[in-house]
């Protein structure tokens, strides 16, 4: 999933200083689950600027909602029909959601209230790893499952580099080096041949913005709105 | 001759080649170059310059090679994929050949996390097996690594360091494989400390025929005191100093250690002299430029041979 | 056993600290109580394993965000006992009582629009 990290306080506080009647909008999904943007998120940010602002003298009206995902027009229609009410829109959404969000309601300035952190998997409740990168290209074929270009500090494809530490990398001794363990998975299933070859420069495919259309779906005319 | 570079010529003669390193100063007085360069002529074949180095700026490892060649010094040129993407890499390969470079060593460099800019981007966009083999293919077939042509191509002496000492063990010498498949002339392992395991390195370096692809030369940084030694053990990622280098230095007075580093890196070289599958040392002696004309000499590697 | 305890505090029952969540205590706050304390079992004698434990995080997750906000920390705070402990009931009712004192009222409260 699309992991977030909820932004500073005092950070959210300047972005929003101007503004009278914010709405803060949470996003049910990605960012609920890692504890960074849904409904508990969203409740807990508004009575914090709710308090902060009274303290500040500067008492701002304060709505709030979560929808069930914002990078989804279907859902973000939702909010048609209130927003018109506020002078400014908070999102807790990721990068993507925020962006939907404001590419909805372009008139209204929309402050981000998360800094979005990557794709991870959940390793405990709170506790949550970078996977991938999204480069476009898996490799993950050739390198045991173990993607190179997140989990090794370098993003190397053709590693280990010579500052692997006993099984760390060379950043720091708690991190693994992703090298060392892409050789032992390799090993163990008698694959090692994988990394007997250079592997060529990467053809980086997030130079410039994607677009994903998946077979057999075409892109309408116009998106709808 | 794949680029006529003194380095090239000595090895390719049969000589014992001998190279030493200056890293650029964190300023712009070209001065400081000079300065070190003048304990480095006429006792090495080629002066390793560093780029960035732990990932410190410093003066470009360019312009550094360029006052080295005012100098009438051969510098061999080091560039790290972590500070610029293919596109500058290939236009310092070509500005560099211009003005008169003819050796480069590629290498990954250090993780920004270690420098003064620990929150820079490192870059990456190749790694050094990559640019190793960029460099081969601008230099052999005159084409940029996108496959357009190049009009004059760069003619460089390629070179790779190599660490013999990290692990996986077993995987290193398949490393080293590797980078002679990209394309690398020569190689400079890291500072060896632990010969037993070096031996190994190379009697399979050997066995693979290896040795006979790519000229390898043994690096070599005498310590200077018992503190660098346990700074290095403990501190150095990829490092192997073993327990016996220790106490040699703790045996000795602390007035003493110097010198016995010193001596050790003597005993270290003249094993290597011998050893099949070496054809040279590396010789790293990080700001104690000032010692390399007395190492050289004990060193019994005076005068280089002019070819 | 009859105890005294400071009248000016206010029990909310719940199965379990672990059941405490952040905004309850958040909210406590911002309508205007001047301290909020929650009473768990002992650590490690949670009935659920874990659920004061959590409570414990959660309260220090609050003092960060009303220090954060510019509230005192102070004004929330976890303790532990095991049941039938009245008498350490009572005071640590005292103790937060006293605490809270020193730090004086919610300063919320002279803003307008506090409930
Ligand atoms: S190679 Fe790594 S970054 Fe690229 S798609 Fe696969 S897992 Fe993601
Ligand atoms: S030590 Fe391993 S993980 Fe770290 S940069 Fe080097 S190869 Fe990558």
């Amino acid at each position: 999933m699309i992991v977030a990290k909820r932004k500073p306080f005092d950070e959210i506080m300047q972005l929003v200083k101007g503004h009278k009647k914010v709405l803060v909008v949470g996003c049910g999904t990605c960012v609920a689950v890692c504890l960074a943007g849904g409904e508990k998120e969203v409740a807990v940010l508004a009575t914090e600027l709710d308090m902060g602002r009274k303290l500040a003298n500067n008492p701002v009206e304060l709505g709030s909602i979560t929808l069930e995902r914002q990078c989804d027009r279907e859902y973000l229609a939702q909010l048609d029909g209130m927003v018109k009410d506020y002078d400014a829109l908070i999102s807790m959404a990721c990068g993507v959601g925020i962006q939907f969000l404001a590419e909805r309601f372009p008139d209204k300035p929309v402050f981000p209230a998360v800094d979005t952190c990557g794709l991870a998997v959940n390793q405990d409740v709170g506790w949550y790893e970078e996977r991938c990168r999204s480069c476009g290209r898996c490799v993950l074929g050739l390198t045991g499952g173990i993607c190179p270009v997140t989990m090794c500090a370098k993003g190397l494809y053709n590693g280990p580099c010579g500052g692997t530490n006993k099984g760390s990398c060379e950043i720091n001794a708690d991190q693994p080096c992703a090298w060392f363990n892409i050789y032992e998975r390799l090993k163990a299933q008698g694959r090692l041949d994988c990394l007997l070859k250079v592997q060529p420069p990467q053809e980086w495919k997030d130079t410039t913005p994607r677009t994903l259309i998946q077979p057999g779906y075409t892109k309408p005319e116009k998106a709808k709105t | 001759m794949k680029s006529g570079s003194n380095l090239e010529k000595v090895l390719t003669a049969g000589h014992f080649a001998f190279t030493g390193e200056l890293g650029p100063p964190r300023g712009a007085h070209a001065e400081e170059v000079r300065k070190k360069a003048v304990f480095l002529k006429g006792r090495v074949d080629s002066v390793n310059i560093t780029d960035n180095q732990t990932a410190m700026v410093r003066m470009a490892s360019w312009a550094a090679s360029l006052i080295l060649i005012q100098e009438g010094l051969e510098p061999n040129y080091q560039m790290v994929c972590r500070d610029r993407n293919r596109l500058a890499m290939q236009a310092d390969i070509l500005g560099a050949c211009a003005l008169g470079i003819r050796n480069m060593l590629c290498l990954s460099g250090d993780h920004c996390q270690f420098g003064d800019h620990p929150t820079a981007k490192g870059v990456f966009d190749i790694d050094s097996m990559q640019l190793i083999s960029t460099v081969k293919k601008m230099r052999d077939e005159g084409k940029f690594l996108s496959g357009a042509d190049l009009d004059g191509k760069p003619q460089i002496f390629i070179g790779a360091a190599s660490n013999p000492f990290a692990d996986p063990f077993e995987w290193r010498v398949h490393r080293l494989a590797k980078k002679i498949s990209a394309g690398v002339d020569f190689v400079q392992t890291q500072c060896i400390y632990n010969m037993a395991k070096f031996r190994e390195f190379i009697r399979q370096a050997n066995d693979m025929g290896l040795t006979e692809k790519a000229y390898i030369l043994a690096g070599v940084t005498p310590m200077k005191s018992l503190g660098m030694a346990k700074y290095m053990k403990g501190k150095v990622p990829g490092m192997d100093v073993p327990d016996e280098i220790i106490s040699r230095l703790q045996g000795v007075a602390r007035d003493k250690q110097a010198e016995e580093g010193i001596k050790i890196a003597l005993e270290q070289i003249a094993e290597f002299k011998e050893m099949k599958g070496v054809h040279g040392v590396h010789l790293m002696a990080i700001e104690w430029e000032h010692r390399v004309p007395e190492i050289a000499e004990r060193a019994g590697m005076l005068p280089r041979p002019k070819v | 056993m009859r105890l005294n305890y400071p009248s000016n505090v206010k029990i909310i029952l719940v199965p379990c600290t672990g059941k405490v969540d952040v905004i309850h205590m958040l909210t406590a706050i911002q309508k205007g109580a001047d301290g909020v304390y929650c009473v768990g079992c002992l650590e490690g004698a949670c009935h659920y394993n874990q659920g004061n434990l959590r409570c414990r995080e959660r309260v220090n997750h609050v003092r960060s965000l009303l220090q954060e906000v510019g509230l005192e920390p102070e004004r929330v705070r976890m303790y532990n006992l095991s049941s039938g402990e009245g008498p350490t009931f009572a005071a640590y009712a005292k103790e937060m009582t006293e605490n809270i004192q020193k730090l004086g009222p919610n300063p919320l409260k002279k803003k307008a629009g506090v409930a």
